[in-house]
């Protein structure tokens, strides 16, 4: 018999009942995470069935979808949300946790933010764990090696009232990623060079596996931007193993074990990574030695070139829509087309060292003429950190504006939108038609790319500005 | 949920690759609390101009198209968010079925829990849906099988037990709240508690 691995492991240890040729497995889920968005419709079903929320305990709450990130002091005043509608669902919201016994990270919260931010900020989210969230980018949390995916509003209501989901087991995949990165090359260009390798459904029915030297060599940071962006290579989990570096970044947080009980955690999370022997239903390998900072050209995320490449020749129908969307041409390399927009921000790109990456091209200089700059913050606790370092004031003072935390622009839900047909370079996950906005038109990339792109007025590729 | 055993109906064809969950209803429309109503967002980018006048060429707004019940489409249908939005969309607006070469694993999980049942056929008989949009097609989920008027049969894997969930219009919690003793006989006996 073969080893297991990490997912193996993971998943065994949460099966309630196994599963069957008839039936999926009940598979127990350790961490609920909740906002404002996928949710009513689930609490409403609890109060057809006069149901409980069975562990709240284990729910975690909080607003960043449908959430302004404009600069106040208090959110209190529902009148900034530009949405009548909005303002309705975050005050249902409200009512569920406080009804449902949830703890909400709300407006008056020090902890507020992205779910995705803030779950692994609090220690909420630990190695082992099942993580689940209404929100397809819950893949984050695997880079702590939990096994975390999003779901449906009709299974946040199965969570709710029974903290199970009816599940088949998925197929494994390992993603081994080799090499160093070179400067201003970051884990955004890994993952988007990994999508554009293996395709935006590439891994559909499988959780991947990260793993390899690349990988070990990477801060928790960057290993969230990786897990982050696995849905859009259409797996709904990305794991990568516990190590040093990820116990380092846990522990003292708040929800952490502490004392004898950290170790006795420590001795569990240093026993799951996978076995030497382990299996997997498939396997690619990327070495990154020679990578350079990626940009999508496209209409999903697996449309991709380096920043210093032409737009590839295509003929299917498919890619001639996704170019006429766009407005490129094949041949030509994307620095030719001006940028109204640059976004950075997203539970992707918006934690301190995505912050910092972008404070140290900006700083001392100016943004283009006419660009307009959005810095947001991805959980309050970003904003206080940026601040106290004085990264607010690089920003501001090179042109951009500085935000509450928030999912903003990424997805045009919130007030914070890409008018039709500008172009926008976004640290965002998705350059889908009309994502950030209706008309809207998105080019994915790494912060440093974005910066450069703020300073150029144009795609730039960032490795000039680092060496200046 | 309506039970679905067969559904016979013309098909309505959108032949590109990768449509997201963001075309299949935009974010904006996700400030709903209810699931009920959202056939008219739809498509909304695709399906109305700037001033939101509906385009006439898309073809969700032709004749008869809400009487459609099977919606064809490229491969990867409903990549990228998981927002149960889009199936309550489709429902809505009168798809009682998707048919692809694959579909992506949230906007399927969600689909077979909302009465809309996800189809992945060869290549062969989706060319030839793709080549015929608008002709009578039956989907047989009794039979695991996709029927064209010319006679062409294509068959389809669907879990079981969504089937079973399908066919009987039941949703899953109440199989999933009968588990009770065993998740309570889980929680007090594993090796560590989150």
């Amino acid at each position: 018999m073969s080893g297991k691995s990490l997912f193996d492991k993971v998943w065994e240890q949460h099966v309630v009942v196994p599963e069957t040729e008839d039936n999926p497995a009940v598979l127990y889920i350790d961490l609920h995470l909740t906002h404002e968005v996928t949710t009513p419709q689930a609490f409403t079903m609890l109060r057809e069935r006069n149901l409980k929320v069975r562990r709240p305990d284990l729910t975690l709450a909080t607003m960043d979808h449908s959430t302004p990130t404009v600069p106040i002091s208090s959110f209190r005043d529902l009148a900034v949300v530009a949405e009548p509608q909005a303002a309705r669902q975050i005050t249902q919201f409200e009512k569920n946790c406080e009804e449902f016994g949830i703890e909400l990270h709300g407006f008056d919260s020090a902890h507020r933010g992205i779910v995705h931010v803030i779950g692994p900020e609090l220690g909420a989210t630990q190695p082992g764990k099942t993580i689940v969230c209404g929100d397809s980018h819950t893949s984050t949390h695997g880079a702590f090696g939990a096994l975390a995916f999003g779901i449906g509003s009709t299974e946040v209501g199965h969570v709710l009232a029974t903290q199970c989901l009816l599940q088949r087991r998925p197929k494994t995949f390992a993603v081994n990623i080799e090499g160093r990165l070179g400067p201003g090359v970051s884990a955004k260009d890994i993952i988007l060079a990994l999508i554009g390798r293996i395709g935006v459904s590439g891994g559909t029915g499988h959780v991947l596996e990260y793993r390899g030297s690349a990988i070990r060599g990477l801060s928790m940071e960057e290993r969230m931007t990786i897990c982050n962006m696995s849905i859009e290579a259409g797996a709904r989990a990305g794991m990568i193993a516990p190590d040093d570096t990820t116990f380092e970044y846990l522990h003292g947080r708040p929800r952490v074990p502490q004392g004898a009980d950290w170790d006795a955690a420590l001795a569990r999370w240093r026993a799951l990574p996978s076995d030497d022997d382990a299996q997997f239903d498939r396997e690619v390998t990327l070495d990154i030695s020679s990578l350079r900072p990626m940009v999508t050209f496209g209409t999903n995320p697996g449309m991709v070139v380096p920043v210093d490449e032409p737009v590839p020749e295509g003929s299917d129908p498919s890619f001639r829509k996704a170019l006429a969307y766009m407005g490129v041409t094949p041949g030509k390399p994307l620095s030719e087309y001006p940028v109204d927009i640059v976004f950075i921000g997203s539970c992707t790109n918006s934690r301190m060292s995505d912050l910092r990456q972008v404070a140290d091209i900006l700083r001392g200089r100016r943004i283009a003429a006419g660009v307009r700059v959005l810095v947001v913050p991805g959980s309050q606790q970003v904003k206080r950190e940026a601040e106290a370092e004085g990264l607010d004031r690089v920003f501001t003072e090179a042109g951009a504006e500085w935000r509450e935390s928030g999912c903003s622009m990424c997805l045009g839900m919130n007030g914070d939108t890409v008018p039709r047909g500008q172009l926008a370079v976004s640290t965002s996950n998705r350059n889908f038609e009309g994502r950030q906005g209706p008309g809207s038109r998105t080019m994915l990339a790494s912060p440093a790319t974005a910066a450069a792109t703020a300073l150029a007025g144009r795609v730039a590729d960032p490795r000039p500005y680092l060496q200046e | 949920m309506d039970a679905i055993t067969r559904v016979r109906s013309r098909t309505l064809v959108l032949p590109y690759d990768d449509i997201d969950t963001d075309q299949i209803i935009p974010a904006r429309y996700l400030t709903t609390t209810t699931r009920e109503g959202l056939g008219d967002a739809a498509f909304a980018d695709w399906r109305y101009d700037d001033k939101g006048s509906p385009r006439p060429d898309f073809e969700l707004n032709q004749a008869g198209a809400a009487e459609r019940r099977i919606l064809v489409t490229g491969r990867n249908f409903g990549c990228g968010s998981s927002r149960e939005h889009a199936p309550w969309a489709l429902h809505d607006f009168g798809f009682r079925v998707v048919i692809s070469t694959s579909i992506a694993d949230i906007f399927r999980s969600n689909a077979l829990k909302n009465g809309l049942l996800p189809v992945v056929v060869d290549a062969d008989t989706h060319r030839r849906l793709v080549e015929h949009p608008g002709e009578d097609v039956e989907v047989d989920l009794e039979a695991r099988e996709v029927r064209l008027p010319d006679g062409h049969t294509a068959s389809f894997d669907v879990d079981g037990f969504s089937r079973y969930c399908l066919m009987n219009g039941l949703d899953q919690l109440g199989f999933l709240q009968r588990q009770e003793e065993a998740i309570a006989g889980y929680e007090q006996q594993r090796a560590w508690q989150p």
